[in-house]
């Protein structure tokens, strides 16, 4: 369907996770074991808190940060390193016309607030008056422009100057692929020359916990390694992350002296049952879409496993079939962060390709297999833990090719 | 015998069918009706107490009826009688069975207050109520279907099952423009040869006392709750701020090849779409209005059109100052002179702003202006703004000749949208 001439590649990209910032951060963080999460935070719990960022740096107006909610915050900060390894920061030409979509959840609430209304509702005669009082007053104006879904995009247009489009999807996962997708699918078919696209999440705020805790999709007890997690029930370890990616076609970036990371060879996504394996056949006939152009010795897969059941388990029975395939899902390092995910782990996967080689796995139950061959393809999975599902193609980028 | 390809050499993006819901009614006949007559679809809330709020009027959808009410709930139900609608007028697929993708504007979607007194009471929490209660109640497995519910792919999730869409469901939001953007997603998917169909809708189903409130705060509304029809006042020197209101329209997107293949009956040419995001604040737009004049010149040169063509502006216009300067101001750039001349309405006079929502249901009435080639009023214009000379079709409908529609939208956070529309192919 795409425009097989215009080739897509991936000039940018800007990560933030418990492991740090930036893709060397990322590259060293999967070269060591996975740090035991924090569990107390979010008792009974566990996650992955976002590592010090310093916000000055990619988001310099104190006036702009106070504007945000910490979701909007990291996404801003992340989309700022990524225009900066693209070349493209402060670029202002360029950036009037890059495109934007960005995959945003939202509603970030001011905790005692909420706890304090409920308190008085509790003890009050007239909660209905009540409510409207006591919002009307405690409510901070701006608020509301922090928890806006579209407001990550608001503000990176705002701090970055990304102007030349700006759309917001949501839906989880879901979202986080199909921005991808759609980015990608707009520059193929020459509506779009070069696109940010990414997304952000905070677990440090209540919203997920009683959200997921509510769908019984939080892991709970002793950490314990994500593909070992089905046999007690599986459950997620969230995590904070911010990634943005710049993707931009081949005439493109050559034009503008662009390095490429790697090539983005191609993004699917659909929509299946997770009843009676639905998502396992889906992940099949995404997979056969692709399987022409593998070079499954040269080939390794970045699961977004995030560890909720049945997903996890489903998408453990298509990769069990894929024989000899390496397999690394970055959540046992990262923690789950449904809008990032997927580009957290496109970019993880460029920078696999672009290094030739694929990281380590720390994985205990031996389900990651080590690979010591040359990479040359990465394929990476965003698999919702209740709906939504996406396979991108990462390729190596051979050096006579890049500017 | 018609092209099938527009001046890009892209294939023509028809429209084939239409549905639509506002809180002056359910459907295209009685919404025109309404419209036409300049009848005010906004009331005095019931839905909720409204008690010490400044704003007390809305144009809430109250006769479709959701239990338990919520923000997903209403909207998923208003989108579906929209896209039941539209799907009929259309013909195509079959039940169940819509040949393309969805894309849809939806209220970015949050817990309200009886979700969470639920939890603090499936908590046991009867006084002083704790974060670890809340958590303690989410974990209590009471709560399987609010789960589920408040996803936020979840209204789009229970479309694509209910109407058979094609592909992963996309939920957008580009705040007060998303209604707009899922339209233009459609165009853009067609346009590709990703898809022959596309099934577009904004819904907004999201007055809550919370959701008034905040926007309260922002000072965004009007306060002119006496008498609630006269509110919505776009362009009258007297604005003094929008009415929330909620309602749905959906639009089913089809290649004119496809329409032609299986003798579908056009409503519609979408002929051009064009977007700037603004980056000078967050609820104030670029004080040159260049994002506006940019997004409004893309649309039309998007159409293959000058903006001589335009001959009828289906505007944002919220009624809230600063809105209406800026996109007065935005027109009078882009269209020079004639931009005193050109026929500008404001559906939101009458039915409120809509916003997830406000973008489809303008192009729909948009789209039924030119099928009638009638002029549907802005009401409530008795006071006019000398800085804004502008035909604003002033309070009664009228009959005129009109070939090539634009509709504005304009969103919080700097998302602008624009959409040229026609009757036929050209």
């Amino acid at each position: 369907m795409n425009d097989a001439s215009r080739e897509i590649w991936i000039t940018g990209a800007g990560i933030v996770s418990t492991l740090g910032e930036g893709l060397a951060a990322h590259w060293a963080g999967l070269h060591a074991p996975p740090a035991p999460p924090d569990t107390a935070t979010w008792a009974p719990f566990a996650y992955r808190p976002l590592a010090a960022i310093e916000l000055d740096r990619q988001i310099p107006r104190k006036g702009d940060q106070r504007q945000m909610e910490p979701w909007q915050r990291i996404g801003t900060y992340a989309a700022g390193l990524a225009l900066e390894s693209a070349g493209a920061k402060g670029d202002a030409a360029l950036l009037a016309r890059m495109d934007m979509i960005v995959a945003a959840g939202g509603g970030e609430r001011d905790l005692a607030v909420d706890a304090a209304i409920l308190s008085k509702l509790n003890e009050s005669n007239k909660p209905a008056q009540l409510l409207n009082e006591r919002l009307m007053n405690d409510l901070r104006p701006t608020l509301f422009l922090a928890q806006l879904s579209n407001l990550l995009a608001g503000n990176i247009s705002i701090v970055h100057g990304v102007t030349g489009s700006s759309r917001t999807f949501m839906g989880e996962e879901q979202a986080a692929v199909d921005a991808v997708r759609v980015a990608h699918a707009r520059i193929a078919g020459g509506q779009s020359d070069i696109a940010l696209v990414g997304g952000a999440y905070n677990a440090d705020q209540i919203g997920p916990w009683l959200l997921y805790g509510m769908g019984g999709q939080l892991w709970k007890g002793a950490p314990a390694p994500l593909w070992e997690r089905a046999e007690s029930g599986g459950g997620m370890e969230l995590g904070s992350l911010g990634a943005f990616l710049v993707i931009e076609e081949k005439a493109h970036a050559r034009g503008r002296a662009a390095r490429p990371l790697a090539r983005l060879s191609a993004v699917l996504a659909s929509r299946a049952s997770r009843r009676d394996g639905g998502l396992t056949a889906m992940l099949e006939r995404l997979w056969s879409e692709l399987a022409p152009r593998l070079d499954t010795g040269a080939l390794a897969l970045i699961s977004g496993a995030s560890g909720a059941e049945p997903a996890t388990a489903q998408e453990r029975a298509f990769l069990a079939k894929r024989q000899g395939l390496a397999v690394r899902a970055t959540t046992a390092h990262l923690g789950h962060g449904p809008e990032a995910q997927f580009a957290m782990n496109i970019a993880l996967a460029a920078m696999a390709a672009s290094e030739g080689k694929l990281f380590p796995s720390f994985d205990p139950s031996g389900f990651e297999r080590a690979m010591d061959a040359p990479l040359r393809q990465v394929a990476a999975t965003g698999v919702g833990l209740w709906r939504g599902e996406g396979l991108a193609l990462i390729e190596r980028i051979a050096h006579d090719e890049a500017p | 015998m018609t092209k099938l390809r527009d001046h890009a050499g892209r294939p023509i993006v028809a429209v084939t069918g239409i549905g639509i819901v506002t809180s002056l009614g359910i459907g295209k006949a009685q919404n025109w009706q309404r419209l036409a007559a300049g009848q005010s679809g906004v009331h005095a809330i019931g839905r909720f107490a409204t008690e010490g709020l400044k704003t007390r009027i809305a144009g809430t959808v109250d006769f479709v009826p959701v239990e338990p009410l919520s923000t997903p709930a209403l909207s998923q139900r208003l989108a579906e009688m929209a896209a039941t609608e539209a799907i009929e007028e259309s013909g195509i697929g079959a039940p169940g069975d819509f040949p393309g993708p969805l894309f849809l504007a939806v209220p970015p979607i949050e817990f309200e207050w009886p979700q969470r007194r639920a939890l603090a009471a499936a908590a046991g929490a009867n006084g002083t109520v704790t974060h670890q209660d809340l958590l303690r109640g989410a974990a209590s497995g009471d709560f399987e279907e609010t789960y589920e519910r408040f996803l936020f792919g979840s209204v789009a999730d229970g479309l694509a099952e209910r109407f058979g869409t094609k592909g992963s469901p996309i939920s957008l939001s580009t705040a007060c423009a998303s209604g707009a953007s899922a339209i233009q997603l459609g165009i853009e998917a067609i346009r590709r040869g990703e898809a022959e169909a596309a099934l577009c809708i904004g819904t907004d189903g999201s007055i809550n006392p919370e959701s008034l409130i905040r926007f309260s705060l922002l000072s965004a509304l009007s306060t002119a709750n006496d008498p609630p029809q006269g509110a919505a006042k776009p362009f009258s020197k007297n604005r003094d701020g929008f009415v929330m209101a909620e309602g749905a329209a959906a639009l089913v997107l089809e290649s004119l090849d496809h329409v032609r293949a299986r003798g579908g009956r056009l409503v519609g040419v979408l002929e051009g779409c064009g977007e700037m995001a603004d980056s000078f604040h967050r609820t104030r737009s670029s004080p040159d209005g260049r994002p506006i004049i940019g997004c409004i010149k893309n649309a039309i040169a998007d159409a293959g059109l000058t903006p001589d063509d335009i001959d009828y502006i289906n505007p944002h216009g919220t009624g809230t100052p600063e809105n209406d300067k800026m996109e007065g101001l935005g027109c009078a750039a882009v269209f020079g002179e004639r931009a005193k001349r050109i026929p500008i309405s404001s559906n939101k006079s009458m039915i409120g702003h809509t916003l997830s929502a406000a973008g489809a249901i303008e192009a729909a009435f948009t789209l039924m202006t030119l099928e009638h080639q009638r002029l549907p009023p802005t009401i409530n214009y008795q006071v006019p703004d000398p800085a804004l000379p502008l035909d604003v079709v002033p309070n009664v409908a009228r009959d005129a000749k009109v070939t090539h529609a634009l509709s504005n939208s304009f969103g919080f956070g700097g998302q602008n949208v624009s959409l040229v529309l026609a009757r036929e192919p050209r």
